[in-house]
């Protein structure tokens, strides 16, 4: 899918297979508008979020990443978005001494019968981004255009 | 008797029942000591504890899982074998933890400062403690030195100075140089507020070298052969040189300590280009110990990062 140039910024959203994905999958059949700045992946849990996919994505250039999984005791694994909540709230703390602002990384929760709700987060979130503009990327960093992998780039 | 004499005849009295005990001998240079494997008696006349002990010791000890060690441990190299010793990487009961009361270890980076106009650190024919001071000689005459000057800055916010889980203390027990880290180190340099910051590390991180002297050198980092820094899928990490790639080591590094790093800033002093990597480390310490309260190293009882509440009283998350 490819950038509008101005208009579109690059989030990624990882999202739980269980819940947000759900939900996002009920905002679209609800047909609630959404921005598309979002570029979801889909993850078996929150907890499998490594803090370091969020990191990847920062560090790579993205301007936005909001991660979403099942609410507090509603986990599909009982405890996965338990350790995810203590592992993304302790990433926010590297944020600003790195240099990257921290309103550029969120997570919340969103089931997957809360379609009007994922709607209301992508667009805070989205509308938070674009208020803080594109990022700009780490000296040398390319947009991610696949930059570990020359002949990908060049299809 | 001398602290390094009743550090000796402690060293002396554990031997037997140990293959080796680490401690520090004389260095490549007069400035800076080196790890010392004590493993006979003959050994001891080569050891010494003090200003020049820098290196952390707790470095080797899960490579020596499963053999009785001894080390001699400052407050900070006891912290690395309590936090160790949490995650089972090492058994506590193999380890003989010989404590004294550290009063600081030497910053070469700073002597190299002050002695700038005069000679390099290399070219210091010999060093002798003097109480407060140190004195150099420089193929310009003798040199005077504050400890307080060039002493490391992780002991100037030292709230640990003595081994507090050895297995034998030796000599008296002195305050803590500090009752409490604040982290306004962090405070500060967060202060400079992010676009200022990315310039900063843009700037620092173009200088490194990708050595990985900051992950040799760091007692918590185990995974050794298997650092998924090394890994080609997933491809964590390109092999430019470009800051993105290399900045991206510091932060996985910086990731895979959080709850973890006990701030002995081996890291940091092992770096060849003087490249600032332990702020990072001591950016999510600060946020574990304000979350969870948790002094790695000191505390007891599972990592935060292992275990959850199902309500958590600390952290609030956002009301969208």
């Amino acid at each position: 899918m490819s950038v509008l140039e101005g208009k579109e910024l690059r989030v990624v959203g990882f999202l739980c297979n269980w819940c947000s994905y759900g939900g996002a999958d009920t905002a679209g059949v609800g047909r609630f508008t959404q921005p598309t700045d979002l570029r979801i992946i889909r993850v078996p849990c929150s907890g499998r979020i490594n803090p370091l996919f969020v990191m990847k994505a920062l560090v790579g250039g993205a301007d936005g990443v909001l991660v979403s999984g099942c609410h507090p005791r509603d986990c599909h694994y009982a405890e996965g978005n338990y350790y995810a909540r203590r592992r993304l709230e302790v990433l926010k703390g590297l944020l600003p001494v790195l240099g990257i602002d921290p309103r550029r990384f969120e997570y919340t929760w969103v089931s997957a019968s809360e379609g009007q709700r994922w709607q209301h987060v992508v667009e805070t979130f989205t509308a938070q981004i674009h208020a803080l503009g594109p990022a700009q990327p780490f000296a040398g960093a390319s947009r991610p255009a696949d930059r570990h992998r020359p002949d990908a780039a060049a299809v | 008797m001398s602290i390094q004499d009743e550090l000796k005849s402690a060293i002396k009295a554990a031997l037997p029942d140990l293959s080796c005990v680490i401690g520090w001998g004389a260095g490549p240079e007069p400035l800076r000591a080196a790890p010392l494997f004590i493993r006979g008696e003959a050994d001891l006349q080569n050891f010494s504890a003090g200003f020049l002990s820098v290196n952390n010791p707790a470095l080797y000890l899960p490579a020596l899982k499963g053999s009785k060690v001894g080390v001699v441990a400052k407050g900070c190299d006891a912290r690395s074998v309590g936090q160790l010793a949490t995650e089972t990487l090492i058994i506590r009961e193999e380890v003989h933890v010989i404590g004294y009361p550290c009063e600081g270890v030497i910053d070469v980076d700073k002597v190299a400062a002050a002695l700038a106009g005069v000679c390099e650190p290399g070219e210091v024919g010999a060093l002798r403690e003097d109480g407060d001071n140190v004195a150099l000689d420089t193929p310009k005459g003798e040199v005077r030195l504050a400890k307080k000057d060039i002493a490391a800055d992780k002991c100037g916010r030292c709230i640990f100075p003595n081994a507090e889980n050895a297995d034998v203390f030796v000599g008296i027990r002195r305050a803590p140089t500090v009752v409490e880290d604040a982290y306004a180190d962090i405070a500060a340099f967060e202060a400079r507020g992010t676009e200022e910051l990315k310039a900063f590390w843009e700037k620092e991180m173009s200088r490194c070298i990708r050595c990985y002297a900051c992950r040799n050198a760091c007692p918590l980092c185990v995974c050794r052969d298997h650092c998924i820094a090394a890994s080609r899928e997933p491809h964590w990490i390109g092999q430019t040189d470009d800051v993105p790639d290399k900045l991206f080591f510091q932060v996985i590094h910086a990731v895979h300590l959080s709850g973890r790093c006990t701030g002995c800033g081996e890291c940091e002093r092992a770096c060849p280009l003087g490249i600032p990597v332990l702020k990072l480390k001591r950016a999510l310490s600060r946020r574990v110990e304000n979350l969870f309260g948790y002094k790695a190293g000191i505390a007891t009882g599972t990592p935060p990062l292992l275990t959850f509440n199902i309500e958590e009283s600390t952290i609030k998350e956002r009301d969208w």
